[in-house]
């Protein structure tokens, strides 16, 4: 399961209402082996595309030394579809490269850059097999 | 001689878990060699017919080793090798 705080689904689901037609692309970073998903970094999606999403290769080095200086990892890896169901496509199955982390999709078919519910889902994506997880939105993560 | 190498998660299986480890070459396919010798497996992880895996990124010294010459970058003494599984889907 998925325990995420409001404000985080928030946010990832307005990066992805923002972006459309393009895909959103970004990660929820925490704590190393917490599993507590604490700050939402937006990444750019160097593709620019409605059907592929791709962190530039410098802005990825300059992201995870981040994260190792503060003993943090991707907690969260999402990104949208923007006219596809919320599940992880062949490619995103393909390439899934943390095998410890969440990987969420969005799917902003629905309502495009307007107002109106998303479909947010969760998943584990581990050598080539998907399992979907529930999602607990809470209004805070409990504190630790 | 030696070069520090950072291992992503999704192959520390293969070096026993260790996050970081010690190797030695002259270029980034012969540390790639080197790294083979010790941990089996790494090098179809990294290269498929001869070049560099589309979606996994290695930088020398924080640059992406695309901008080096590739698997011909040249290594020296004391670089700072990192490898970095793409983060990208479709």
């Amino acid at each position: 399961m998925l325990t995420i705080a409001q404000a985080a689904y928030d946010a990832i689901v307005a990066h992805a209402k923002r972006d459309h037609p393009d895909e959103a692309c970004g990660i929820v970073a925490g704590p190393e082996g917490s599993d507590r998903p604490e700050r939402v970094i937006e990444m750019i999606n160097a593709a620019g595309s409605p059907t592929f999403y791709e962190f530039d290769s410098t802005e990825l080095l300059a992201l995870y030394k981040d994260l190792w200086d503060r003993d943090e990892e991707p907690v969260i890896v999402y990104h949208s579809h923007t006219a596809t169901e919320a599940y992880p496509s062949r490619t995103d199955i393909g390439l899934a490269g943390e095998p410890g982390a969440h990987y969420v999709l969005v799917s902003t078919r629905e309502h495009g850059n307007n107002p109106g519910p998303v479909e947010f889902r969760s998943y584990r994506i581990v050598e080539g097999n998907v399992t979907e997880e529930e999602v607990n939105v809470v209004e805070a993560l409990p504190s630790t | 001689m030696s070069i520090e190498v950072r291992i992503p998660t999704i192959l520390r299986p293969l070096t026993g878990g260790e996050k970081s480890v010690e190797g030695t070459g002259d270029s980034l396919s012969g540390l790639i060699d080197d790294l083979e010798a010790r941990f089996p497996g790494i090098k179809e992880r990294l290269v498929e017919d001869g070049v560099l895996r589309r979606f996994v990124n290695v930088y020398i010294n924080d640059e992406d080793v695309r901008f080096l010459g590739s698997l011909e970058a040249p290594l020296a003494d004391g670089d700072s090798v990192v490898v970095l599984p793409a983060v990208a889907g479709g």
